[in-house]
């Protein structure tokens, strides 16, 4: 509601921006994507200065449906808790933009998407890629979108790699920077973690090798397994315990191996329901790039030295006390690194038992340490 | 709001649109001020996350972290002045972190209670307990100070350190800061908080070493 009284519209626009053969995305392997389409939602409106521009970055499972309907599932956005009227990401201020990355299923360019040369879908013959190559592609739509300097690109998670990425590659394209539990470089439990995933969906029959586009089956038992474990890993132990204890589904034991703990249950519907929304060789391809991910290894191995060209930029770095799967420690990791290229930085780790998963949630203190460092950007950036 | 004796006598020092670091900034009621007043650059770092939180909701720019680890992290003059208010006597290491102020700062702003003040000796001398006075006011078992000194023993430090000593102020029961030659032992017995403006002596050839390097391998 404004103030008026009226009930206010955000103003949602967005779809499929396709690029001629003339502007591949050229990856860090060496090979080329053509013909890259990339979609997109965006919010708000962009100013006449265009100055009040934000991207969002999504993590490994999200999509451009940050703060709207997913047209699958139905469900609300992915970050309607922050992205949306009166929250910290206002579409009454910010134009905020949100694509789905390269190698996604929901629209962009990947796995799933018909190879132009060939006239069926890459399924593995698509090109392995990296974060930096997604925010090559990112940084393809802000350009052909008219945005010369973003006022900040925002991301938890995988989305906050990208932002690392956005900084050391185009630091001169953005003002500031929002990252949220993420890591400069995948850890080998990271990796270990990925790797369960990805041998859960080529262990399943109906992979076919990555071929199963044909064959109208899908490896869906795989990535349902391949989802179910990394549930696990967004949750922390004290929540799985709230929520769920030891808590049965039926009076009494089956004495079998049916669903008898809620936690069971729960997790295979996160299981049978995530296999409706996505692709099991998308999920192959961006767990890939997350794994391959060392920011300081491409900058001779100090993770400063990627920081060096953004000192103009501020940042700030939130992490979550009982996130494991990107740790406060981590996270200062990044900030100690910032600090060292002289950048300007704030960085707070907020108290929650809600784990990774923590920065989709209600966390008030986030809510408001994102706002704070909105408002003073804002303010520095001469936005209204 | 009435402003903190010993925050006016650092907005007094500190120069207009310079960049500050306040090492300890609690919710950043200085860095705030020095924002408003100096149109200072600032930045923050602070141990306890709440106060972080509401720093960032202010729209400060303050980094959760602990004068011991973090300042080795920041590169060498990176800010005009570095501020330490109340904060070096709750330090693991104050040689340590007074030298790396001086590292990253040009000019560095120290204040600190005077264990030498005659209320301080007084107390162990007549009543042989540990003090408890107006600018120490916990008991010895919940006090985060580990490491106090006297006005003397700071001095002394500070020649040890090389370091120039611009100014030296004591505040006192509210009044305003009072301007006083350290040396002086009578200054020792009567400042209850002291202030120190320090900085680092030009050696022409000798620029400060850079931080270990730990930022991948550590």
């Amino acid at each position: 509601m404004s103030e008026d009284g009226a009930t206010f519209v955000v103003q949602e626009d967005g779809g499929t921006w396709r690029f001629g053969a003339e502007r591949p995305l050229v990856l860090d392997s060496g090979l080329k994507i053509e013909a890259l389409e990339i979609a997109y939602k965006t919010y708000g409106a962009l100013n006449a200065e265009r100055s009040n521009a934000v991207l969002v970055c999504h993590a490994l499972t999200g999509d451009q449906y940050v703060a709207s309907k997913h047209p699958m599932t139905g469900k609300p956005g992915w970050w309607d808790r922050v992205v949306g009227p009166g929250l910290p990401l206002d579409p009454q201020r910010y134009f905020i933009i949100c694509a789905n990355v390269v190698g996604g299923c929901m629209g962009t360019t990947g796995p799933s998407s018909v190879n132009p040369a060939t006239g069926k879908p890459w399924g593995l013959t698509f090109p392995v890629i990296t974060i930096a190559d997604m925010v090559r592609a990112q940084a393809m739509l802000v350009e052909a979108l008219g945005i010369e300097q973003l006022f900040c690109v925002v991301g938890g998670s995988m989305g906050g790699m990208q932002v690392l990425q956005w900084a050391a590659d185009y630091p001169e394209r953005l003002f500031s920077a929002l990252v949220i539990a993420a890591a400069a470089r995948h850890s080998a439990q990271n990796i270990a973690l990925h790797e369960v995933g990805r041998q859960a969906i080529m262990a399943d029959p109906d992979w076919k090798g990555g071929d199963y586009a044909t064959t109208k089956k899908r490896p869906e038992k795989g990535l349902a397994v391949a989802r179910m474990a990394a549930h696990i890993t967004y949750l922390s132990e004290a929540a799985l315990q709230r929520k769920f204890g030891r808590e049965l589904q039926r009076d009494g034991l089956s004495w079998g191996f049916d669903a008898d703990f809620q936690v069971e249950s729960y997790l295979r519907h996160q299981g049978t329901s995530f296999v409706d929304r996505f692709d099991a060789n998308s999920y192959l391809y961006i767990t890939r790039a997350m794994d391959y991910f060392d920011l300081a290894a491409a900058h001779g191995g100090v993770l400063a030295n990627a920081f060096t060209r953004a000192r103009e930029v501020r940042f700030c770095v939130l992490s979550f006390t009982s996130d494991w799967l990107y740790p406060t420690a981590e996270n200062r990791h990044v900030v100690r690194a910032l600090l060292a290229a002289g950048a300007r930085a704030s960085f707070v780790e907020i108290e929650s038992d809600k784990g990774h998963d923590a920065f989709l949630l209600d966390e008030p203190e986030m809510a408001s340490a994102i706002n704070g460092f909105l408002k003073s950007a804002g303010q520095a950036r001469g936005l209204k | 709001m009435t402003v903190r004796e010993d925050f006016k006598e650092i907005l007094r020092l500190v120069r207009p649109g310079s960049r500050v670091l306040d090492v300890g900034c609690g919710e950043g009621d200085l860095l705030e001020l020095l924002t408003r007043e100096k149109q200072v650059d600032g930045r923050g770092l602070e141990l306890e996350g709440a106060n972080v939180s509401t720093c960032l909701s202010r729209g400060l720019a303050v980094v959760q972290g602990d004068a011991d680890r973090d300042l080795d992290h920041f590169p060498s003059r990176a800010f005009d002045y570095a501020i330490l208010s109340q904060t070096l006597q709750a330090t693991r290491n104050p040689r340590h972190v007074l030298s790396e102020l001086l590292r990253i700062a040009d000019k560095a702003v120290v204040t600190f209670p005077n264990f030498g003040h005659w209320r301080v000796r007084l107390s162990l001398l007549i009543d042989g307990r540990m003090p408890e006075t107006k600018a120490l006011p916990e008991p010895w078992w919940s006090t985060p100070n580990i490491h106090l000194c006297t006005l003397a023993d700071f001095n002394a430090l500070c020649k040890d350190l090389d370091l120039r000593v611009e100014s030296c102020s004591s505040l006192s029961g509210g009044r305003p800061a009072r301007p006083i030659d350290p040396s002086r032992p009578v200054e020792n017995l009567r400042a209850e908080t002291v202030l120190f403006f320090l900085s680092r002596r030009v050696h022409e050839s000798a620029e400060p070493p850079a931080p270990k390097d730990d930022l991948f391998g550590g």
